[in-house]
């Protein structure tokens, strides 16, 4: 591959939550599965929906709606979970449906506005604009809930 | 860089190895054994150390190695005997070797002074055994041939037997041939016995280092033919002494064949022209050898046996193994584990599908679980480990606190060979250590007090492992005095630990120990009475799954029995019901199990009961309530309560909808990924592939009180 296009171009997969779209970078997702029932975490977030069992290891789920400040969905088939990892842990995050992957320049990556309805800009790095759909980027490391330490 | 870094690592992993080996040799060595196997074990492992360390210029490493090596190598000729002290003092340098090498490997400086002392000591042995070396070699020449007797006449070896001088000269030396090349191409050939024949080393104060003295000669026992020999000596021929004699190719008892060869194999500082009464004297005995065939097969007979019963000795320490990184073996073992799990959902989910008449299907599934096991079986046997090494470090620690004390202390050890877990291991040598500690300084009474007692003024530390009902139990036991009972009675009385004018039955007394804040040692020594008491093993043991106990006898000794689990990876565990979820609450923490009577409850308020059962009242708690499962309290007609023991030794009942099951279950972090849960100590996949909780007993009162106390607190926690 060409180095110089690797650095400006980025392949993102773009998922609906809610009746918004998102995306994560490629390269922080290890897998898409389907939803299976999952085992509930105690004293958890509600937006924690459970912990499910991926091949040995226990991936906690988050419902991403309900942490992005939407309504809680209720988890079905329909749903898929996506499996994210950043800075060596693995999450499962709950989307309503993985839409496409979109490949997209430097150029097409927007800043956030500062102005915000919900609490659900702080998750949020850039929005992509593309063929006239307003992709958010999100941001991991501030989806991801910080690890629970004995002070907590 | 790399590469040398990867290289350096080897080579401290070797020295890891080298160093069990030394132990292991010196440890026999100290039991008696001196056979010549043994102390070439511990020579050939000092002497890879040095040879490393030469190679990374390590140099104080290398100082050190070689004045130990050359006391073992006065020991291996036979200059110099292996009494009690000196095995004493190869123990200590052993220990002072292995310090040495820890320190280069984390790359600090070493500091020479540390190991000065030591050094000078080596050194002086050394020094006293040349002198006494050298009065052997004048007067003991009577002795001397005895070692051809064996050697050349009676040979049930095919193969032809050389007899071999050699002396390089300097100029050889100088242009790069080194003799002991020559000498190890030697030994491919065949057997040899090489002794050294120093007679032209002149006094030391006219020795020139530049110059060639030393002659050789050699024994060989080779299958191979005279060209072969000649071969070794191809470059040397011309410029050093070379002479090879060959008594013919199928060696019989000629008193002929010996008399040529006698003078050469005796180590006499006079080599040549061959002294006519020694020749004598070896003649006789080969007659007598002749004369007496039957007697001496039966020697060689024997000899052969001991020698087939060392190579299948060595054959054994020699086994073959590959190294490999722990990351790999435990990928394997997380593999294996998930293999486990999705052949059981497989079996459930064909169960539910055909019902009968596929008898093909079942006995099929029956063999692939059949396989699973066995491939989850040797898979953790891959991880499991001798708890030799473990041991070894012990035998170290004996010997420093017996040395702090004062105390003579011999270290037994049993079942080195039992297999645990590594991880069981490595968080087993803590508390093992402080507990051999104990042992020595509290358990064991100094000599006076043993003599006094009509016992040997020796004392013993046993430490034994073993394989017991799919655990492994550990017991650590000195021949000491016992445990004060009345003294222990006493102290924790003093402390408040006790309430004056409680009985307490002997078994109560010797647990106090185990209670935090509780020193034993009347007088605080800086070995074991550093505020750390028996409190810390327990909980440590514990912490492993494992449970700890006493028992003393006065006037004979005091066993800690410790029982863990083979492996950190599973564990025994109770499957418990709670609302609509399923929990494992780990076996080693149950107490009992009881159905709570509605009137022996007793509620205190804030939705805090206690329970009375029989004559203890313990807080009882919800579980459901206390981990969120369910928003009502649990009806406790319709439950069931678990009595479990918490590591402060206090205990508390677990209220469950029911129990179904006790099982075994795969540990699972659930750390790592999401973080720590207050109750929950890990999590486990069940038989249909769902995540279940484990317990953490400990734990779960605290959540239970934050729960009640603080209810927004649980979810805010979470971020």
């Amino acid at each position: 591959m060409d180095n110089e296009k690797a650095h400006d171009r980025h392949e993102l997969i773009a998922f609906k939550v809610g009746d918004q779209e998102f995306c994560v970078d490629i390269m922080n997702v290890r897998e898409i599965r389907g939803w299976t029932a999952t085992t509930p975490i105690p004293h958890a977030p509600p937006y924690v929906v459970g912990v499910i069992n991926l091949r040995g290891t226990v991936l906690p789920v988050l419902d991403l709606a309900g942490r992005l400040g939407k309504d809680a969905v209720t988890p079905s088939h329909r749903h898929a979970i996506i499996v994210v990892q950043d800075e060596g842990r693995m999450t499962g995050l709950l989307v309503e449906a993985v839409s496409d992957i979109v490949t997209v320049g430097d150029e097409m990556i927007h800043p956030t506005p500062e102005v915000s309805d919900n609490d659900g800009s702080m998750f949020i790095t850039g929005i992509v604009t593309l063929e006239g759909r307003m992709i958010s980027l999100l941001s991991l490391a501030a989806v991801l809930p910080a690890r629970q330490i004995k002070a907590a | 860089m790399d590469q040398m870094a990867s290289i350096r690592q080897t080579f401290f992993q070797e020295c890891e190895e080298q160093l069990q080996a030394l132990e292991e040799g010196l440890m026999e060595m100290d039991g008696g054994d001196h056979s010549s196997e043994v102390v070439n074990s511990v020579f050939r492992a000092v002497h890879s150390i040095k040879g490393g360390a030469g190679a990374f210029k390590l140099s104080e490493l290398v100082e050190f190695a070689h004045a130990f090596e050359t006391v073992l190598d006065e020991i291996r000729s036979g200059k110099l005997s292996a009494s009690h002290d000196i095995t004493k003092l190869l123990l200590k340098s052993a220990d002072q070797l292995s310090d040495l090498v820890a320190t280069c490997r984390d790359g600090a400086s070493i500091n020479p002074a540390s190991y000065r002392q030591l050094l000078d000591e080596l050194k002086q042995a050394n020094g006293s055994s040349a002198g006494q070396a050298e009065d052997e070699n004048w007067d003991d020449i009577d002795f001397t041939p005895m070692t051809i007797d064996i050697g050349t006449p009676v040979d049930a070896d095919p193969g032809q037997s050389f007899q071999i001088y050699f002396k390089p000269s300097t100029g050889a030396v100088q242009a790069g041939n080194e003799p002991i090349l020559i000498l190890r191409s030697l030994l491919e050939l065949g057997q040899t016995v090489v002794s050294c024949e120093f007679s032209d080393l002149p006094p030391l104060a006219e020795l020139k280092v530049d110059e060639a003295l030393l002659g050789f000669n050699i024994s060989l026992r080779t299958e191979r033919g005279l060209a072969a020999v000649r071969e070794c000596f191809e470059f040397v021929e011309d410029s050093c002494v070379v002479r090879i004699e060959e008594p013919g190719a199928t060696p019989t008892p000629e008193a002929g064949n010996v008399t040529v060869t006698a003078p050469v194999a005796l180590e006499t500082p006079t080599e040549l022209p061959p002294m006519p009464k020694f020749a004598e004297a070896i003649a006789a005995k080969a007659e007598a050898a002749a004369a007496e065939p039957v007697v001496l097969t039966a020697i060689e007979g024997g000899k052969a046996d001991a020698q087939q019963q060392k190579q299948d000795k060595s054959a054994s320490s020699a086994s073959a193994t590959i190294r490999v990184e722990l990351d790999r073996v435990d990928r394997l073992i997380n593999l294996v584990g998930e293999l486990v799990i999705n052949q059981a959902i497989l079996a459930q989910s064909v169960g539910q599908v055909i019902t009968s008449g596929a008898s093909d299907v079942n006995s099929g599934l029956e063999e692939l679980e059949r396989l699973t096991r066995d491939i989850q079986d040797s898979v953790m046997a891959i991880r499991a480990q001798p708890v030799k090494s473990l041991f070894q470090r012990m035998g170290r620690i004996v010997r420093e606190v017996a040395d702090a004390t004062g105390k003579i202390v011999r270290l037994r050890t049993e079942g080195e060979t039992t297999e645990v877990d590594k991880t069981v291991i490595e968080s087993l040598a803590d508390p093992l250590t402080h507990m051999i500690r104990n042992a020595v300084d509290h358990g064991l009474e100094t000599t006076e007090d043993r003599l006094r007692a009509g016992k040997s003024e020796e004392g013993t530390v046993r430490l034994s492992a073993a394989h017991q009902s799919g655990r492994v139990v550990i017991t650590v036991a000195d021949d000491g005095g016992g445990i004060n009972r009345a003294k222990v009675l006493e102290t924790a009385r003093r402390k408040g630990l006790v309430p004056s004018g409680a009985q307490l039955s002997e078994t109560e007394i010797d647990n106090l120990l185990f209670l935090p804040g509780f020193s034993t040692a009347a007088e605080v020594s800086s070995i074991s009475g550093r505020g750390v008491g028996m409190d810390v093993v327990r909980r440590s043991i514990q912490a492993l799954g494992g449970r700890i106990s006493i028992s003393s006898k006065p006037g004979s000794g005091t066993v800690f029995t410790l029982s863990l689990p083979l492996t950190l990876a599973v564990l025994d565990g109770v499957v418990v019901s709670v609302a609509d979820d399923v929990f494992i609450v780990p076996l080693t923490s149950v107490v009992e199990t009881l159905q709570p009577e509605v009137n022996n409850i007793l509620p205190l308020g804030q939705g805090h009961s206690a329970l009375r059962i029989r004559e203890w009242i313990v807080p009882l708690i919800d579980v459901g309530m206390a981990l969120g499962a369910r928003k009502t309290p649990i009806d406790p007609a319709n439950s069931v309560a678990i009595l479990v023991d918490t590591e402060d030794r206090s205990r508390c009942a677990l209220l469950v909808d029911r129990i179904d099951d006790q099982r075994q279950v795969v540990i699972k972090s659930i750390e790592r990924n999401y973080g720590e849960i207050p109750g929950i100590a890990a999590a486990t996949i069940l038989g249909n592939g769902r995540v279940a909780m484990i317990l953490d007993v400990e734990t779960i009162t605290e959540g239970n009180q934050k729960s009640f106390e603080a209810p927004k607190r649980a979810s805010a926690g979470g971020r």
